[in-house]
Formats: C-alpha cells, structure tokens, sequence
C-alpha cells in the first residue's frame, strides 16, 4: 500500500460497492448494508492511514481527454494537506452515517435503492475532494447531485419529495452554469484546468484584474449552489424530504461543504482577486444572517437544523472571504461537519421515536423518554450556539473575529447571528425535550436502537473536543488576526448566553404553540414566493409567447404557406383534365407545334 | 420538274388536313380518318427522301421498309382503334366526342 | 407528262383530303378517303417506289377502309347535326394548323438542300420487291418478326374489346 495507490482505492470502493449493490442488492438487505458500510470503513481507515503519511512525491495522473497543445484533461488525485483532511471527515462521517441507518432504514422502503445511493454519493463526493483539475471536479460534482436527487428522491411515491429532488437539481444547476463558465474563463486565459498549473500562472492572471475577478466571482456561483447560499439556498430546506440520514450526509457535513471545499482548493487564485474576495464575504455574510432569522420561526424539526446549515455555511463562506488562509473556514467546516451531523441523526433518532412525526409543536417532553439522544443533542447545541470550551466555540468565533477586523459590517452581522443561533437552536431543544407532551405520539415516544445510538455518541465526543486546540493543531494552522477588538472576546460568550437566556424565557415552560410569530420569518422572507412567481410568470410567460411564435409563425410560414400554394397549384391545374379529347388533342398539337418553332427558328 | 420541296410540301398540306380534321371535326369516326390521313402525309415524305437520297443507284430501301412498317402497324392501330369506338359506343350510344368527357377530375 | 401526273395525283389527293374533313355524311367520308389513298398511291408510283404504292392500295384502301365502312353500318351513323359552331374551338384549330403550315413552308421552300431534283437510277426498270425483301429479311428480320407479334396481339385485343357482355 503507498500513498501513491491509496487514494484510487478510496475512490473507487464505494463505486464498486454500489454497482455491486445495484446488481445483487435487491437479493438481500444485509447484502447491500454491509457492502455499503464495508466501502466507507474500507474508506475510513485507508484515509486515516493517509492522514499519517507524508505527501507523495509524485502523482499518479493519466491524460483522459487530450486535445494536445490546446486542452489536456487529466483525471488524478490530489493528496495534500487539504484533501487528507477533507479524507478523513467524509470517510469517518459517512462511515458513522451508515451504521446509523441501519437501524433508521430497517423498516423503510426501498433499502438497496438507498444504499446504493449512498455508495454512488461517497463515490462523486470522495472525487471532488480528490481531483485534481477543475474538470474532473465539475464532472463529480454533477455526480453528486445526482447522487443527492436520487437520494432526496427516494421517497418518490410523494409528490413533495419528487418535487424536492427536482428543485435540488435545477437550482444547483443554475449554479453550476456559473460555475462552468468560471471555468472557460480561466482556462481561456491560462490554457489549462489543473489546479497546480493555475496556481502557477497567477501572476498571468493578475496582470488582467478585472477578467480575473469576473472569472473568480463566476466559480464562486458553484458554490452559491451547491453550499446554499443567499440567492440559490432554497433547495435545502426541502432536501429535508429524504431520509434522515441523508439530510445528516449529505446536506450538513459534507456535499453542501463541497462548495467551501472548492474555494478552499482555489484560494491561492481567489487570493489574487480581493474584490472577488469581498463579493465572497458579502454573499456569505448576508446568508449567515437571514438563514438565522428564518430559523427562528420555523417548525419542523429538520427545516429549523436545515436553515441552521445554511447560516453556518454562510460563516464558512464569510470565512473564505475575511481570513488569511483558507484553513480558518476548513477549521469550522470540520467541526460544523461533527456537530451538525450528530444534530440531524438526533433528530433522526427523535423523529423515528416519534413515528416519523416532524412538528415540534407536537413532540414535547421527551426528555425522559429518549435521555441518550438528549444528551446527545444537548452536546451538539452547545458546540453549534458556541458555548466556551466547545468545538464551536473555537471555529466560528475565529471566522467572526476575521471578519470584524477585515468586513466589519459583515463582522458585526455574524455576532449578531450568533446570538440568534443560540436562540434558535435552544429553542428547538426545549420544545422538543422540555416540557409536557403534546401529543399522542410524544406520549408513546421510545429511545432508538443501540446501532442508532452509537453513531450518536461517537459524533458527540469531536463535537465537544474538536476545537480545542491541541486538537486542532493536528489537522489545521490557523492564526487569529492582528489587533482584534477585545470587546469580542466578552461580546461573544455574552450573547450566546442572551440568546439561552432568551429562549429559556419564551420556550421553557409549558407552551402549545410558538408565542412569537414573526410572518416575514416564517415564511422565509417571501423567497420563495419571489421564485415561485418568477417561474409562472416570467418563465411561463416567455414559453407562452414562443409556443404562439412556433405555432403561428414558424409553423405557419414553414407549413401552412407551402401547403396552400401547392393546394393553389393542384386547383389551378385541375382544369386542364376536363375530358374533352379534342382539347387535349389540341394542346398535344399546339405544344408540338411550338416545338417546332423553338427549334427550327431559335 | 419536280424537286422534292413539291412532294414535302404535298406532305405537309395533306398532314395539315390531317390535323385539321382531327382538331375540327366532332364525330370520333372522321377524327380517325384524320389520323390516318395523316400518317399517311409521313408516309409520303418517307418515301420521297427515299427517292430523292438514291444509294448505289437505287432508291434507299430502308426507308421504304419503314414505310412498310408502318402502314402495318396503322391497319393493327385501326383495327383496335375501332373496336374501342364500337365498345364505347356500346356503353354511351353517342360518336359525339362533346360528349364523351367523364375521364376528368 | 411526269411532272403532269404528279400534280393530277397530287390535287386529287389534297382535295379528297379536304373532303374528309369537311363532308357531314360520314359514308361520304369514307369515300373521299378512299379517292385520296388511291391518289397517294398514285403518286407512289411516281417516285418509283411500286411495291408500296400496291400496299398502300392493298391493306388502306382494301382493309383499313373496309373496316372504316363496315363500322360506320354497325353504328349505323347518320348525318351530323349541324351544332352551334364554337368559335374559340375553331380559333384554336386553325391556329394550330396554320402555324404548323406557315412553319413547313418556310423551311421547305428557303433550304436549299430541297432543291433538288430527282437523281437518275441506274435502272430504269428496278425490282423493288425483291430489294424491299432483301432489305426487309436481311436488315429487319426482328423488327418484321415483331411486327407479327404485334399483329396478334392487336387481334386478340379487338377480339376481346368487342366481346358484347356475358349476361
């Protein structure tokens, strides 16, 4: 085993695992758990074993796609610092991911399909963290939402979650447009899609700033997509229609992370366009504040923890905006990833204790009923809110800190989200755990199946510990900024208190309904709406006209007109039959006639 | 002196006549003989370049075995013509070519 | 006296031609059409040409006409009517013609290469029908063989087409 082989066979165990599941799956259940399950552990330790090894020397790389002098697209694996330690959270999250549904799926529908689908994901999402040029990259960031489609998807049978899939895919493909066309720009200018080369020619590109920063801004759009953020966030909260564990993969730790990833890899380039930077930070910013906002009114248990990912990956992506290296937003993506994992599965753990009952509104006390799972969550509030001392703590409040000394604006937006994430996130946890029950379902509530709970317990111990910092050292260098205003350092523990503080006053005492309602919260500040009548009325409006334009004009210019002149043509020459031999005798004899004329006297 | 310009030009009056009838006259029996008047007028400018373009000091057989043929294959023509007539006339009860037009759209 | 002759024949024929075409009484048709056949034939023998001049006389004015007469008797046709002359009809008709006519004249009478008169043979006394044979057997034997066939099959036909209906 070198670590020059290493990665390929990371890569391609989940794809043989699931083609293998999409051939025989359907024979057994345990079949395709286990293969599932075997491929991430395959991937687990292999990456762990990674991890430890120093950096190959050379690369393995094979020219896929050759236009000689023009394009060269490989297709190679990148093993750094930065994929080694993307390595080890996919493969260790996935790994506990699919041991969780285990237990979650066992009653469910659908089993091979699903864990072939997850295969298939490992597969697309261990390809972008390992490739090597922006094209390889592109290809399996497609797979992945792909693999995320199928996945959202699979309960097809409902409308919503069919709906869900669709809208995932054509939002992130808004993206990817972008992104795309980030590509073709840099590629223009530089000749070449590999990562390494690119970093190589930024003192090319640096002499055209403007085309630079266009192109940066156009690659960002990828990850406006695909990591949710403002304008194309809309398709998250409805991923919540699949599974559980899939929400907890997928659309917390580690696709919607893909994007971070991304800039992450490019930073060198994103570096030498600072006002790309800027529209970074600012994009991020704003997501962070108004997902916060919308989280606090919402009611169901996975779209409060889907808009919570939503503002936390809008702190990543501030992160790339404000610090120096592109390791102080990987820093919160790593302990985002553990935390907001173990967040869903707890919700996952809680929503099957209640029958696949989703309304906090109708859960309630079920602290005594499930201790482990609220045990459980309780860790990973603390460490999503920042409480002192735990993972979060330490990552989100370095990227706060970045950003008030370089964007104070945005800084100051993020403080105030962070008081609002406390809000929010202790709001859900007492009215899903204090409290009498709501319900009949609540009443009859049950803990969750050791191999649901051991998943849980494994993402609590990183969740506390990850951030502190001789933890931290072993994976990331990161610094904090000159000359940080020391009010932030009391400002921060304050607010997280406030927002306990506030969400104890409003939510923990016995409430049937939620006191505050805030409508422009509530209904996610119109957005979609916005969307909604943007598609029925621009879109539908434009495909009307040119469904009247291809009927009327082209069909009738193209169908109608020689169809009527060949009508006309046909009427006209009718009349010449009219049965009369002479008549036909004389046009026999005029035509000969003529004839003769042509010739002789021509 | 008769140069070959007479008999063509004979040839020719007698196919305009020919021609004339077929055109003009209304009973489908005349536009017949018109017919045949004038393959007839074909015939006799057949005949007169044979005698007018000698070979070897006879007149060219060739054309007069055309000829030949020809007037054969008029009398098979007449012979069928007519029995067409008499089959019409059979289903119409009328030689008035006005009224034989049903062949029309 | 030749030159006589030819144009006897040749005005006969031209004026039975013309009453053909314009006697109402279709027996007097008829007639007019056997005067020109054996007027053509006529001139025939002025151009030599005696094996078919006997043809001529032979199978049109023998056969053809014969057919002509007894069909006019099975139809038993009577005298046209006189019908409202259509004027437009007769316009074109005559325009036809005449522009056939104008057409002949003009190159008949300015090539010369019509000119010419009638080269001598060297025998006066030529046996066309053996040399019409000669060509007609060496030359065109499979033409005069498909001609045979031809001819039954124009049999077969009229035998068929005249068939009266099977009740």
């Amino acid at each position: 085993m070198s670590t020059l082989t290493a990665p390929w066979i990371i890569l391609f165990t989940p794809l043989a695992a699931a083609v293998l599941i999409l051939f025989f799956g359907r024979l057994s259940k345990p079949l395709s758990s286990s293969l599932a399950i075997a491929s991430a552990l395959v991937g687990c330790v292999l990456s762990w074993w990674l991890f430890l090894q120093p950096d190959p020397a050379g690369a393995i790389r094979f020219y896929w796609l050759d236009f000689g002098s023009m394009l060269r697209v490989p297709f190679g694996m990148t093993v750094d610092h930065l994929s080694k330690v993307m390595l080890v959270v996919v493969t260790t999250i996935a790994t506990l991911v699919f041991t969780y549904s285990l237990g979650y799926m066992k009653t469910e529908e659908g089993y091979w399909r699903y864990f072939a689908g997850l295969a298939l994901f490992l597969f697309s999402m261990l390809g972008i963290v390992l490739a090597d040029n922006f094209v390889m990259m592109f290809i399996f960031w497609e797979l992945v939402g792909l693999s995320s489609y199928i996945l959202i998807g699979h309960y097809y049978s409902k409308d919503s979650a069919a709906d869900a899939g669709k809208q995932a895919f054509i939002v992130n493909r808004v993206g990817d447009f972008g992104f795309l066309l980030g590509i073709l720009f840099l590629w223009a200018a530089t000749g070449t899609v590999v990562f390494t080369e690119l970093t190589k020619a930024i003192p090319l590109l640096k002499e055209t700033p403007v085309y630079l920063t266009i192109a940066c801004v156009l690659v960002f759009c990828g990850t406006i997509g695909k990591s949710a953020q403002l304008p194309l966030h809309v398709w998250l909260p409805n991923s919540m229609e699949g599974p559980t564990p899939v929400s907890s993969l997928l659309h917390a730790a580690t696709m919607v992370a893909a994007g971070v990833y991304m800039l992450a890899r490019i930073f060198p380039i994103l570096e030498a366009a600072p006002d790309a930077l800027t529209v970074i930070a600012w994009i991020g910013g704003l997501t962070c504040f108004a997902a916060a906002l919308m989280a606090t009114q919402q009611n169901d248990i996975k779209r409060i923890l889907a808009y919570s990912t939503i503002s936390q990956l809008g702190y990543m992506v501030l992160g790339i905006g404000v610090a120096k290296t592109a390791d102080v937003p990987m820093f919160h993506l790593f302990t985002h990833a553990c935390f907001k994992c173990l967040l869903f599965l707890c919700a996952g753990s809680v929503i099957v204790g209640m029958h696949h009952e989703q309304d906090i509104w109708k859960m309630g006390g079920l602290k005594n009923k499930m201790p482990i799972t609220f045990l459980a969550m309780w860790a990973g509030a603390l460490a999503l809110s920042g409480c002192p001392g735990f993972s979060g703590y330490f990552s989100k409040d370095l990227i706060i800190e970045w950003a008030v000394v370089n964007q104070p604006f945005l800084g100051w937006l993020a403080v105030a989200t962070a008081g609002l994430t406390a809000f929010y996130t202790f709001r859900l946890i007492f009215v899903v755990f204090l409290g009498g029950p709501r319900g009949s379902h609540a009443m009859q509530a049950h803990e969750s199946p050791l191999v649901m709970l051991i998943p849980l317990i494994c993402l609590a111990i990183p969740s506390i510990l990850a951030g502190w910092p001789p933890i931290q050292k072993i994976f990331f260098h990161v610094g904090e900024p000159p000359s940080v205003p020391h009010l932030l350092h009391i400002l921060l523990p304050a607010l997280f208190l406030a927002g306990l503080g506030g969400a104890v006053l409003l939510y923990c005492r016995k409430v049937e309904k939620d006191p505050v309602y805030i409508p422009l919260f509530a209904n996610r500040l119109y957005i979609d709406d916005a969307y909604g009548w943007l598609v029925k009325n621009v879109q539908d409006g434009g495909a009307l006209a040119l469904s009247w334009t291809d009927r009327w004009i082209v069909d009738g210019l193209v169908v109608q007109v020689p169809r009527i002149a060949t009508w006309a043509c046909g009427f006209v020459l009718r009349f010449l039959q009219i049965g009369n031999i002479q008549a036909y005798a004389f046009f026999f004899g005029a035509g000969a006639v003529g004839l003769l004329y042509f010739l002789l006297f021509r | 002196m008769t140069t070959l310009a007479n008999y063509l030009l004979v040839s020719g009056l007698l196919f305009s006549i020919g021609m004339a009838g077929v055109l003009l006259r209304r009973s489908i029996l005349i536009i017949f003989m018109g017919l045949e008047l004038m393959l007839n007028a074909a015939n006799l400018s057949l005949v007169a370049f044979s005698r007018f373009h000698p070979v070897n000091g006879l007149p060219n057989y060739n054309a007069q075995v055309l000829v030949f043929f020809i007037i054969t294959v008029a009398a098979a023509e007449v012979a069928v013509g007519l029995a067409i007539i008499v089959a019409l006339y059979r289903a119409k009860r009328t030689t008035h070519v006005e009224d034989l037009d049903t062949l029309k759209f | 006296m030749q030159l006589a002759l030819f144009w006897v024949f040749a005005i006969l024929m031209l004026m039975s031609g013309l009453g053909v075409v314009f006697f109402r009484n279709p027996v007097s048709s008829a007639m007019s059409l056997v005067m020109a056949f054996v007027a053509l034939a006529a001139v025939f023998v002025t151009l030599d040409a005696f094996f078919i001049a006997v043809v001529q006389v032979m199978v049109y004015a023998g056969a053809v006409l014969v057919l002509f007469l007894f069909i006019i008797m099975l139809l038993d046709l009577r005298a046209e009517a006189r019908r409202p002359v259509n004027l437009l009809a007769w316009a074109g008709g005559g325009l036809v013609v005449s522009g056939f006519l104008a057409a002949l004249v003009k190159v008949v009478v300015s090539d010369p290469a019509f000119q010419i008169a009638k080269p001598a043979l060297s025998n006066p006394q030529i046996n066309d029908v053996a040399m019409i044979g000669l060509a007609l057997f060496h030359n065109f034997n499979l033409p005069f063989q498909i001609i045979g066939v031809l001819l039954l099959a124009a049999t077969v036909g009229v035998v068929v087409l005249s068939k009266k209906e099977l009740k």
